[in-house]
């Protein structure tokens, strides 16, 4: 199990829970005091700790290796997903899961990206990083939701889009630009949820729906905050300062509008409670699934035209 | 004092080429549209030269020309993100990274855009992608089509989430062109990197670029970074993305006129007014 240095008092007291509850099991004495005792104190820790966390301890969370990724949230979420592969033209790309599936009994599409649990899945999912491939697969799915009139939620989880010459060669960009396009044109209701890292345009790539949420813990930025302070501060130890100054944190882009809701994650953090961190994202997608579905055509992408038309031009 | 002052002057008439290093006089490269008659590398030219060789003469009309950002962020790395646009725009004397006009070219009636390199880069903020949004709604209220050309190292990072946005913005409106029926000609000039690249520069009816510009996704010290080794030759100019199939056409700058006058005409034609 992976922990982090903020965490470790946390881990710590549980672990002392266990071994009383161990002891109290074999010894036969009454631990229940102590242990409320140290229930207590775990939580005030946990809530003094997580109510205002900094901008570098968000990333970390953000980035945590346990942190659940879009296929748990399908596991919870979704029932009967079958996944689909491929973007018909050169590849599957690993680093997006696609399929179909229910949300209690309302038929979706499913877009996300997926990181690895471990070094060799990682390697397998390219760190979440996709190749054009992936958002051409997406493309394809998103054709096909509007095809068949299904819901399109998106799962957004990436250090970004992967810089390599083979990405280059085979049209990152035009990759990522047609997938905008196509997904303002998708004619069914289109949920986003930001549940880690929202790099760039890899993550805007399938963030541009109709309501888009984010995890308390998660981040969104225009580069990371190590790209952007190696290339302001020509110096990669300024990032937690490029965090902080770019404004990537939930409740920052929250004012700013360009997120419309937090969701919020389980005390310390999506990772310690899986069930918990799915139910939130569910209630809010099936929420907004329930309203958007409610519109006719012609309202839906006139409200979608309002959202990204108006968005940031009342800055000006 | 008056003689210091005469050299100056003197000194503003020469420029250097980047590529071969001679020195030429403005008017003859001018003349010869930014081109170094020497070694026939291109040079960078702001928006208003770009206008001057790509427009037809007194056609173009500008508009949104006051719209400017507002550092809503209140950034500040090395220097606060303040200081650099009022550097910016004392340089330029303009106040953001894209000009807007209706414009003529080639007799044929456009709304144009054009991004300005020498603007932090030509770095796309939220005023940026703002008047790109408007350029698109121009072109659909007087129903004739529209012509950006690109020159922008990507997304404006001072602006952090908010210029990301309009990478969605922009395309969202190109798509509402599109559905009019309405031309959109994209123009690529070097460099066209990042977020523009990953968005409005890539959506074009037909995509146009000038030869040997620098045009990609990720930029080419990231690739390195991130392979662990060196590029190949050529990679990520235009006769590379012309041969892998993201281009339609490589135009000598003499020419650009001629060629999206005719895509403008050509598409142009059935336009219900």
């Amino acid at each position: 199990m992976f922990v982090l240095d903020f965490e470790k008092p946390i881990y710590d007291i549980e672990e002392r829970i266990n071994s009383l509850k161990h002891m109290a099991e074999e010894k036969g004495i009454d631990v229940l005091e102590e242990i409320e005792v140290l229930e207590n104190k775990k939580n005030s820790i946990l809530e003094e700790e997580f109510n205002n966390l900094s901008i570098d301890k968000v990333i970390k969370l953000a980035r945590h290796p346990n942190r659940p990724y879009t296929l748990d949230y399908i596991k919870y979420i979704v029932n009967d997903f079958t996944e689909i592969h491929g973007d018909r033209v050169f590849a599957d790309d690993k680093a997006i899961i696609t399929g179909f599936g229910y949300i209690d009994n309302q038929k979706v599409a499913v877009l996300g990206h997926q990181k690895g649990k471990n070094t060799k899945d990682n390697l397998y999912r390219n760190f979440g990083m996709s190749n054009p491939e992936g958002y051409r697969k997406t493309q394809r799915v998103m054709k096909l939701a509007q095809k068949f009139n299904i819901p399109i939620v998106t799962f957004v989880d990436t250090p970004g889009a992967y810089p390599g010459i083979g990405a280059e060669e085979r049209g990152q960009s035009e990759a990522i630009a047609r997938n905008l396009y196509t997904m303002f044109e998708t004619e069914v209701p289109i949920i986003v949820t930001i549940t880690g890292e929202g790099g760039s345009g890899g993550a805007l790539a399938i963030s541009g729906g109709d309501v888009v949420g984010m995890l308390e813990f998660s981040i969104y930025g225009v580069i990371s905050p190590e790209g952007c302070s190696s290339i302001l501060w020509r110096d990669v130890s300024h990032s937690i300062d490029a965090a902080n100054a770019m404004k990537i944190g939930a409740k920052d882009l929250y004012k700013l509008g360009v997120i419309d809701e937090i969701i919020k994650e389980p005390l310390g953090g999506a990772h310690r409670n899986y069930e918990e961190a799915a139910l939130n994202v569910k209630k809010f997608i099936v929420k907004n699934l329930n309203e958007l579905t409610k519109l006719k055509k012609s309202a839906l992408l006139e409200r979608r035209w309002r959202k990204w038309r108006n968005m940031t031009t009342q800055l000006l | 004092m008056a003689l210091f002052k005469r050299k100056k002057k003197e000194e503003n008439k020469w420029v250097k080429c980047k590529n071969c290093s001679e020195t030429f006089y403005v008017e003859e490269l001018e003349q010869n549209h930014w081109i170094c008659p020497n070694c026939s590398s291109y040079f960078r030219i702001s928006a208003a030269n770009r206008i001057k060789i790509t427009v037809d003469e007194g056609t173009f009309k500008e508009f949104d020309t006051r719209m400017t950002t507002k550092d809503p962020l209140e950034f500040s790395d090395l220097k606060p993100y303040k200081d650099r646009l009022k550097e910016a725009i004392a340089k330029t004397k303009r106040k953001e990274a894209v000009v807007n006009g209706v414009c003529k070219i080639d007799n044929e009636p456009c709304v144009l855009s054009v991004m300005d390199f020498s603007f932090l880069g030509g770095s796309m903020g939220y005023a940026t992608g703002e008047k790109l949004v408007r350029a698109v709604e121009k072109a659909m209220k007087l129903k004739i089509g529209l012509v950006i050309i690109s020159a922008s190292g990507g997304a404006r990072m001072q602006e952090g989430i908010l210029s990301l946005m309009q990478m969605e913005r922009v395309s969202a409106a190109l798509s509402m062109l599109s559905k009019k029926g309405l031309p959109y000609i994209s123009f690529l000039t070097d460099p066209t990197t990042g977020g523009v690249a990953a968005s409005f520069s890539m959506l074009g009816d037909i995509i146009m670029a000038e030869p040997n510009a620098l045009i990609g996704f990720a930029g080419p010290r990231v690739i390195e970074q991130t392979i662990g080794r060196g590029l190949p030759e050529g990679f990520q100019r235009s006769e590379f993305l012309l041969e892998k199939g993201f281009i339609d056409v490589i135009v000598e700058r003499k020419d650009v006129p001629k060629y999206i006058g005719k895509f403008l005409r050509f598409f142009s034609e059935n336009v219900k007014k």
